[in-house]
């Protein structure tokens, strides 16, 4: 059942929030051990927080937009008292003494929340492949990975596990497992969701979206967690529009652009499967065929993007990681001196891509390093977001694919680091320049695998975004 | 050796950190109280909890850009940058403070000897906690484990960071003390360096006199008053100059000033600590004043100490160093007033100077001072009198008449004593001599002679405390 179907028979009294729970608690229970979506269950809060949800209504109040409505966070986002590992060693058994902005809006609009979904250690990754607590599969295929670094988010929904999550995307982590689940995944605009509570991997790229079953769920999702954060320094001041009202209102007269160096001309970014390539065309065409105009857009800088991410983000990441050092909370590995327990704590905490990447940071913003490196890559930066602000002249929306490939094996690119980076291509332009991109499900490849299409936007124009989410959903309908 | 010391100058440039006495701290709500129980003054964001976000006091702020402006800097649009290194009294193992674009640049001081330091930049950073080391003398090495209290996380501080300017370690010590009285004007810190407030750290080297060259310095920390100050740079100072005139040169690092021993020792090894790998703090947005805002704190400034001394030596006819000491301690609209009522200016000067020298002298009144002055000057009350009204009328008040009633001077007017005194000594020239000459038996002859002359009524022990004032 929709989420937002979900919310009206809870309002209304027709199913109770109890009753609700208790049937997804069944999936989880009869599905996780294999999927291992979730890695950890709040039950009980979930149980008391239903319960009350039920009174509310039987008292002729309004429990909010969500109403009884299972929620699952990725596990780096904040909630008083209940775990939160980020898919690593290094946290140990801490818990936070506060709720992340995030889960504080879902609560408040009614939610239940039910439990952390599994993820790449700190986000990084590509397929939750990295976690302390083992890989995530994907429903689909259990043997394929569900992308990530969002996986368990992405496969909880799926899987049917709950009707909707949260994930993180810091250069693709909510829209590529959202492509490889088959699930809608949605990157806001920078700022547009408070980061307040989220465990910040980079912070200048890091945003908090909805992951759901189709457009409008997500939609109703983003409508709750949207909009000014008063603790977030970097949180839009603007009021939010809601964005649910877009999802039915058709992309009539509206402005496409096919982003070219995304596709797989040989001007391109490389690597994207023709397979891929053709479904994101076909999607362009249904678009043209609801009433909007399609042409190429072209970013050139694209093909700068993953490099220029792979030294923004370690850089980023190097330094919000410095903190889990032993001394003050997580896991902690005793030694002689503070300098030897913090390395010690280190070594033993975190996993060999979190390590990777702390030492690429590092290394980039040495002294005599950073003007090649950190300084080039804010550069590609500002030359990627005055491409995408030309392109947005002549066009309302962009599109492109998700992600270069569908869902691939399990262990088949741990091996190598790069061939995992590559996967976050076509997903990074939107983390440079802080624009919206979501990642809708059109269809699937010859395999049977799920394919997502990417809607890109100009900053804060989610209402256009979901405009064009909606009419490509409704193509396949 | 006193040759060689002629040839060489030394390089001074300070760096003083002042805590903002706002009520909260930098970015997050805790209160900003010194002393407090440990760990008491703490939440997620200055403990540097994992998803806890930073978000600027704007009071911190507008005070550092008032301290920015009592300076003369240009107050520009700003932002925060991380300085990366690993401590544990550091939460998040980086401390947010400003590299590039600073908010305050290009201040300079006027000093009351009568010099300008320029001033770099003041820039605004969070302060860090604090470790105790527990066993091992308190040291680092060989301590049992360390304590960290982290109230002091996160408290607002502004770096002012002079330019290599400062000639000797006397200048030095003016430079803060004047720093200080402008901090202490405008009311954004308590600048108390017994408490950590307001803490100097002293860039050193030393150059042959004549040359524009600056040398390898070093950086000394731990230094708790001017005093040490001024002996750190002491020491500093002649450990360049014993290096170079030994062939060697000094290594540029951190000393710490060990106050014990009176001298300074090696710091950490500094061999991995120079990359501080700064970048934009991308969890804040820039600082952008208005020239609205500018405008009202350049507004709220009260007048400089430099143009306070102006003032006062002006109206008093010294030279500004003069006055420093009164402008410093905040008694300039007292001796002003006190002028302007008509007392002699510098009697004034020399009465506030000395006899006020107390922590609590609110209790005396411009026209109670200028009374006792102009008492003194016309001789109504002797220079030792004079001072006891002044020390009576602070500690419990009221008119100078009563004062001088309850001291009993007013039995027999001291200037009258004074011109007995003058008299006799006139007349008596050997008797005086050998008193002078410390024979204190005559002492005992000049007060029975006036004794005799005033029938008795003068008090022995002002006509003591006369003859003591006329032999000196
Ligand atoms: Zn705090």
């Amino acid at each position: 059942m929709r989420a937002t179907e979900l919310a009206e028979a809870v309002r209304s009294g027709e199913r109770s929030a109890t009753e609700v729970l208790d049937e997804y608690l069944e999936r989880i229970e009869k599905r996780n051990a294999e999927l291992n979506a979730f890695v950890h269950l709040d039950e009980d809060r979930a149980r008391a927080r239903a319960a009350a949800i039920d009174e509310t209504v039987a008292a002729g109040q309004d429990p909010g937009p969500l109403a009884g409505v299972p929620v699952a966070l990725k596990d780096n986002m904040c909630r008083a008292g209940e775990p939160t590992t980020c898919g690593s060693r290094i946290l140990g058994d801490w818990r936070p003494p506060f709720d992340a902005t995030v889960t504080s809006r879902l609560s408040a609009a009614g939610a239940v929340i039910v439990g952390k979904t599994n993820m790449d250690e700190f986000a990084m990754g590509s397929s939750t492949e990295n976690s302390a607590y083992g890989p995530t599969r994907n429903p689909h295929d259990i043997s394929r990975v569900p992308g990530g670094s969002s996986g368990g988010s992405a496969a909880s929904v799926a899987a049917d596990l709950v009707p909707l999550a949260l994930g993180s995307d810091t250069g693709g982590s909510i829209r590529q497992p959202a492509a490889f689940c088959g699930v809608v995944g949605v990157k806001p605009t920078y700022g547009a969701v408070s980061r307040y509570g989220l465990v910040a991997f980079a912070s200048s790229l890091d945003q908090i979206g909805p992951l759901a079953a189709n457009v409008a769920d997500s939609a109703l999702c983003l409508d709750v967690i949207a909009g000014h954060d008063p603790l977030d320094s970097t949180s839009v001041p603007d009021h939010f529009v809601p964005v649910s009202p877009a999802v039915d209102a058709g992309v009539e007269g509206m402005r496409i652009g096919f982003v070219s160096q995304l596709g797989s001309g040989s001007d391109g970014v490389g690597g994207i499967d023709p397979e891929i390539d053709a479904a994101a065309k076909r999607a362009a065409t249904a678009l043209e065929e609801a009433g909007a105009t399609v042409g190429e857009a072209s970013i050139p800088a694209s093909v700068y993007g993953l490099s220029a991410y792979y030294l923004i983000a370690p850089a980023e990441a190097s330094s919000n990681l410095a903190r889990y050092d032993g001394v003050r909370y997580g896991a902690r590995v005793d030694a002689k001196t503070t300098a030897e327990m913090m390395v010690a704590t280190r070594t033993a905490g975190f996993g060999d891509e979190v390590k990777r990447r702390i030492m690429l940071g590092t290394y980039a913003l040495s002294a005599g390093y950073y003007d090649a490196y950190y300084d080039k890559a804010q550069r590609v930066r500002t030359l990627m977001a005055r491409e995408f602000a030309s392109a947005y002249e002549s066009f309302d929306v962009l599109i492109s694919p998700t992600a270069p490939t569908a869902a691939f094996k399990l262990g088949e690119r741990t091996a190598d680091p790069m061939t995992m980076y590559v996967n976050d291509v076509c997903t990074i332009p939107a983390n440079l320049t802080g624009d919206p991109a979501m990642s809708v499900p059109f269809g699937n490849n010859s395999a049977g695998l799920p394919i997502g299409v990417q809607v890109i936007a100009p900053a804060l124009g989610e209402f256009d975004m979901f405009r064009v989410a909606g009419a490509i959903e409704e193509a396949l309908r | 050796m006193t040759d060689s010391v002629q040839e060489w100058e030394v390089v001074i440039g300070l760096e003083v950190h002042c805590e903002l006495n706002t009520a909260s701290k930098l970015f997050c709500g805790c209160a900003n109280v010194f002393g407090d129980e440990p760990n008491t003054n703490i939440c997620p964001t200055c403990l540097g909890l994992p998803g806890s976000l930073p978000v600027v006091n704007e009071a911190a702020v507008t005070k550092a850009m008032t301290l920015g402006r009592a300076l003369g800097c240009t107050v520009s649009n700003s932002i925060f940058a991380r300085k990366n290194y690993f401590y544990p009294d550091m939460p998040k193992d980086y401390q947010v403070t400003q590299y590039e674009e600073p908010t305050n640049s290009d201040g300079e001081l006027a000093l009351g000897d009568g010099s300008i330091v320029q001033i770099e930049r003041a820039h605004i950073e969070e302060d860090t906690g604090k470790t105790t080391h527990v066993g091992g003398d308190g040291r680092i090495h060989g301590a049992g484990h360390s304590l960290v209290d982290y109230n002091r996380a996160g408290v607002p501080l502004v770096e002012i960071v002079s330019r290599p300017v400062i000639r000797s370690a006397r200048q030095a010590k003016t430079y803060v003390e004047e720093l200080r009285a402008v901090v202490l004007a405008i009311d954004v810190s308590d600048a108390r360096m017994d408490q950590g407030s307001m803490r100097v750290d002293a860039n050193v080297s030393v150059r042959p006199v004549g040359s524009d060259e600056l040398r390898t310095r070093s950086e000394v920390k731990n230094i708790n008053s001017l005093r040490s100050l001024g002996l750190a740079i002491e020491y500093e100072t002649r450990r360049h100059i014993d290096l170079y005139e030994a062939g060697e040169s000094p290594l540029q690092q951190t000393r710490h000033w060990d106050e014990a021993a009176g001298r300074t020792r090696d710091g950490r090894s500094k061999e991995d600590a120079d990359d501080y790998r700064y970048f934009a703090e991308p969890d804040l947005v820039p600082l952008e004043p208005t020239q609205a805002q500018i405008a009202a704190i350049d507004e709220s400034l009260p007048p400089s100490p430099a143009l306070r001394r102006t003032r006062l030596a002006e109206a008093v006819g010294v030279d500004p160093a003069d006055v420093a000491i009164v402008v410093m301690r905040g008694q300039d609209q007292l001796a002003l007033d006190a002028v302007g009522i008509g007392a002699d200016g510098a009697k004034t000067l020399a009465r506030i100077e000395n006899e006020l020298a107390v922590e609590d002298w609110s209790a005396i009144t411009a026209d109670a001072l200028a009374d006792v002055v102009t008492r003194e000057t016309t001789g109504k009350l002797s220079a030792t009198q004079a001072k006891h009204v002044i020390a009576g009328l602070v500690e419990a008040g009221g008119t100078v008449d009563e004062v001088v009633a309850t001291l009993g001077i007013a039995s027999v007017d001291s200037g009258e004593l004074v011109g007995m005194l003058d008299a006799l000594i006139e007349q008596h020239e050997d008797e005086w001599a050998r008193l002078a000459d410390g024979d204190r038996k005559l002492q005992g002859f000049f007060v029975g002679q006036i004794m005799q002359l005033t029938n008795g009524q003068a008090d022995g022990k002002i006509v003591q405390t006369l003859i003591a004032e006329r032999l000196r």
